[in-house]
């Protein structure tokens, strides 16, 4: 056959025939079985008149055209529903699945095979999900104007589809997920950002589906990025178990202003459930109002005493590896934990291993109470240049640190 | 227990805003002419229409905010998920001519009001268009959807005027309730109107999208509800109001027929200026808010029922089709109402046929949706519900293409002149 391209307005409809050329009926569906071959079209199920469909498998089909479906074996089964299979036109076709690449939900309007070879038998392998204007041109002429003239039309619009191993597929039955070999890989390799923005175009449903299956560690990432809003709506939709273990990666602040944020008996039961350390700092950090710094803080950062050196510090950030990311200053403290001094984290780079942190704070320190309003935070921020501000308490016991990305939250809330 | 009613109370207030923007958009300029026309005429006898219409109402825009709550996808998404590509690609197609020609009798209401304060059309109109445009391109949904609320209360203006005109009150309340149907072509073509006008496709469209776009879940169903019915109650108020004042101000002078709402306004004027500019400045305002509306809710439906990229938080060039579609129903609208010899009522006729065609459709598709445990698990409608589901929307089908049919004649009719009113 010329053209090894197949879409599926075409296979649908397409006649079947045995091995004298008797017609058997015309193709109603295609189905894949995830768990044996995620790309290969295993059945072709085949409807005549008003009797029970049959089921054809790949290797039954000797050639494929636009011409028709020729059978090398015609001893075919009767269909019935398989939990298996992932039938093309009734999972697939109009339905919504996320586009792992291009990083955003789509529509399935059409979908591209090829035909290979494949010793006697041709088969289809399943290589785009189309989703332009092309592929409405082709649903919409669909049955109407004969292929082979649909084809030489639709060239002069530009195509628009998405190759198969991108597409990640809905399913919000978990137990028909495990049988389809849905998995969340392609989502969970995506930026976190990207992720939350994709949860934010689906349906609860589909939401909670994603949050109920992904690492939980991607999950809290994706999650801190996501709508304030729908952030408490999915958290509430999922299990307890789940939601305590997705809170629990997250960064405490984050995780107390969105479980202050939801309704207090749920919020409590997630609390009873989580398990680590940051439990009790998300509990205190609840305490907190949520405008002042108190409820702006985290509680996640450096502080050594005021005695360390260099040598010190570093050997500090060697331990807690999982700050660094976001870190930028270290705090000193006396014995009595009271705040002295903070310092820049780029100075350490410049003095050697004994030299004592305190010759190294900031010139000027600048610290809020816990009970400091977030105007004046924000405030504070801009004045100063600031990349992180203390909070103490009433006995200037350092109890967290506002850093610049809280800033920005709340002043895009505005 | 404080507590809980508290976070009721704070819940109501999150999901305020879809119900009521569309039940009040639903009376813009076609709408307030409508009442306006009933007032006039046939002066308090109409107002016992208002019940029924308000029940009817609250059925159908209950189903569609429950669907846009449960499945958290709009309605032309499930269309498309349901019924496949073409019959989408059919009704968006119908729907979105609709709207065309509703956004042109929006245009026009905006001109013919502001012709009232001396602004002529010519610069009332590019200027109301280049607004709509901007409000909704630049501006933010949660400012955007401020802007529209503090647009709802302006529609109090409607009341004030109603007060203003000093109608008569006992009679108002009487035909409130007191049903009168009268043998006389005129009569029946106003009521066969006013329910007609009541309900347009569009509104299906937006309040779904905007119920799922406010985030409301199953769990804040039962507030987003109230907010529906009382967007219901609060648009047939607003009704009540109008016809009253064209009833007191008009009717009780001299019954006459209108040409359009602006002549309505002008019938208000020998009762005191502040009546006439109220019921002018209502006019401009339900207008203008119709005109933001829909051209932003017919680029959603479109696109998403047809599976293209939309949201105004997208560029241009990662949702052409939006910004096209949105960009075209604006400019086109505009464009007709500055046409020469550019005949409104005409236009109204084609409008009220058109949304009339498409109406039965989305309604029959709705209640067939809301009825698929597949969507809507346990939230299907209950099968006394499903009696006055079914009822209602062949009532409004009914009535939809009572006026069809009416609309038409008054089209083919060489003195089309006369809305609907020739008594």
């Amino acid at each position: 056959m010329a053209d090894e391209k197949l879409f599926l307005t075409e296979l649908l409809g397409l006649k079947v025939f045995d091995l004298k050329g008797r017609r058997l009926g015309v193709v109603k569906d295609a189905a894949i079985v995830p768990l044996v071959d995620p790309v290969r079209i295993d059945r072709f199920l085949i409807g005549s008149g008003s009797s029970a469909w049959l089921t054809v498998r790949y290797d039954q089909v000797a050639s494929i055209s636009l011409d028709g479906i020729r059978l090398r074996d015609e001893i075919l089964t009767p269909y019935h529903s398989d939990e298996y299979m992932l039938r093309v036109v009734r999972d697939l076709l109009d339905q919504q699945i996320i586009d792992a690449q291009g990083r955003k939900v789509v529509r399935v309007t059409d979908v591209t095979f090829e035909i290979r070879q494949e010793g006697e038998t041709e088969i289809l392998w399943v290589l785009d999900v189309d989703i332009g204007l092309r592929s409405v041109f082709r649903r919409l002429v669909q049955g109407i104007i004969p292929p082979r003239w649909v084809r030489k039309m639709h060239t002069r619009i530009p195509p628009h589809s998405i190759r198969w191993e991108f597409c990640n597929i809905l399913e919000h039955d978990p137990q028909r997920r495990l049988r389809l070999n849905i998995s969340n890989r392609l989502l969970e390799g995506m930026h976190p950002a990207d992720l939350a923005d994709i949860v934010e175009d689906l349906s609860p449903k589909d939401r909670e589906a994603i949050f109920e299956n992904i690492d939980s560690e991607v999950a809290a990432d994706a999650l801190s990025e996501v709508d304030p809003d729908i952030q408490a709506s999915i958290l509430e939709s999922l299990e307890t178990e789940k939601a305590a273990e997705i809170v629990e990666e997250m960064a405490p602040d984050e995780a107390a202003d969105l479980l202050g944020g939801m309704e207090e008996e749920t919020s409590e039961g997630i609390l009873e459930e989580m398990e680590h350390a940051p439990k009790s700092e998300v509990r205190e950090l609840l305490e907190f109002e949520e405008d002042t710094a108190g409820g702006m803080m985290n509680t996640e950062y450096v502080a050594l005493d005021q005695a360390a050196t260099v040598a010190d510090a570093i050997q500090t950030l060697k331990v807690s590896e999982e700050l660094l990311e976001a870190l930028n200053t270290i705090f000193l403290i006396d014995s009595a934990e009271q705040l002295v001094g903070a310092v820049p984290l780029a100075r350490l780079f410049l003095h050697e291993g004994a030299t004592p942190l305190r010759d190294l704070a900031a010139e000027t320190l600048i610290e809020v109470p816990v009970n400091e309003q977030q105007d004046r935070v924000t405030e504070l921020f801009d004045k100063y240049n600031l990349l992180a501000l203390p909070v103490v308490d009433q006995h200037r016991k350092l109890t967290g640190v506002i850093t610049a990305d809280d800033i920005i939250s709340v002043l895009r809330q505005r | 227990m404080w507590k809980r009613f508290k976070y009721h109370i704070l819940i109501f207030f999150a999901v305020i805003g879809p119900g009521f923007i569309t039940a009040v958009v639903d009376n813009d300029a076609g709408g307030i002419f409508t009442y306006s026309a009933a007032g006039a005429k046939y002066g308090y006898l109409p107002l016992w229409t208002l019940l029924p219409i308000t029940v009817l109402l609250i059925v159908t825009q209950e189903m569609c905010s429950r669907m846009g709550a449960v499945t958290g996808k709009g309605l032309s998404d499930l269309i498309r998920e349901e019924f496949g590509l073409r019959t989408t690609f059919i009704l968006m197609a119908i729907l979105v001519f609709a709207n065309l020609t509703n956004m042109i009798a929006d245009f026009a209401g905006i001109a013919s009001s502001l012709e009232l304060f001396g602004i002529s059309r010519y610069l009332s109109v590019p200027l109301g268009a280049a607004a709509v445009w901007l409000l909704v391109v630049k501006g933010d949904y949660r400012s955007v959807e401020k802007i529209f609320l503090f647009a709802c209360v302006v529609y109090i203006a409607y009341i004030i005027s109603g007060i203003l005109v000093r109608p008569n009150w006992k009679e108002a309340a009487i035909y409130s309730v007191k049903p009168v149907l009268m043998l006389e072509g005129g009569y029946i073509t106003m009521l066969i109107g006013m329910v007609g006008t009541s309900i347009a496709p569009w509104m299906q469209f937006y309040l779904q999208a905007a119920v799922v776009e406010k985030g409301v879940t199953e769990k804040e169903y039962k507030e987003s509800r109230i907010e529906v019915i009382v967007g219901c109650i609060v648009m047939s108020i607003t009704a009540f109001f109008i016809i009253v004042a064209c009833a007191g101000a008009i009717y009780s002078v001299a019954p006459r027929d209108i040409k359009d709402a602006a002549d309505a306004a002008l019938g208000l004027k020998p009762f005191g200026q502040y009546a006439y500019l109220l019921f002018a400045a209502g006019l401009f305002n339900a207008s203008l808010f119709a005109a933001c509306i829909l051209p932003l809710s017919t680029a959603y439906s479109v696109c998403e029922g047809m599976g293209f990229e939309s949201g105004v938080n997208k560029r241009f060039r990662e949702a052409p089709i939006f910004y096209w579609l949105f960009t075209l129903l604006i400019v086109v609208g505009g464009a007709i109402v500055l046409l020469p010899n550019f005949q409104l009522v005409k236009m109204i006729l084609l409008s009220q046929v058109i949304n009339g065609i498409l109406l039965p459709f989305i309604l029959i598709f709705m209640t067939l949706l809301i009825n698929k445990p597949k969507i809507m698990r346990e939230w299907t409608n209950p099968r006394f519900y499903n009696a006055i589901a079914w009822t209602s929307v062949a009532l409004m089908i009914g009535l939809t293409l009572a006026l069809v049919a009416l609309s038409v004649r008054d089209m083919l009719g060489s003195s089309a002149f006369l809305l609907l009113h020739r008594g």
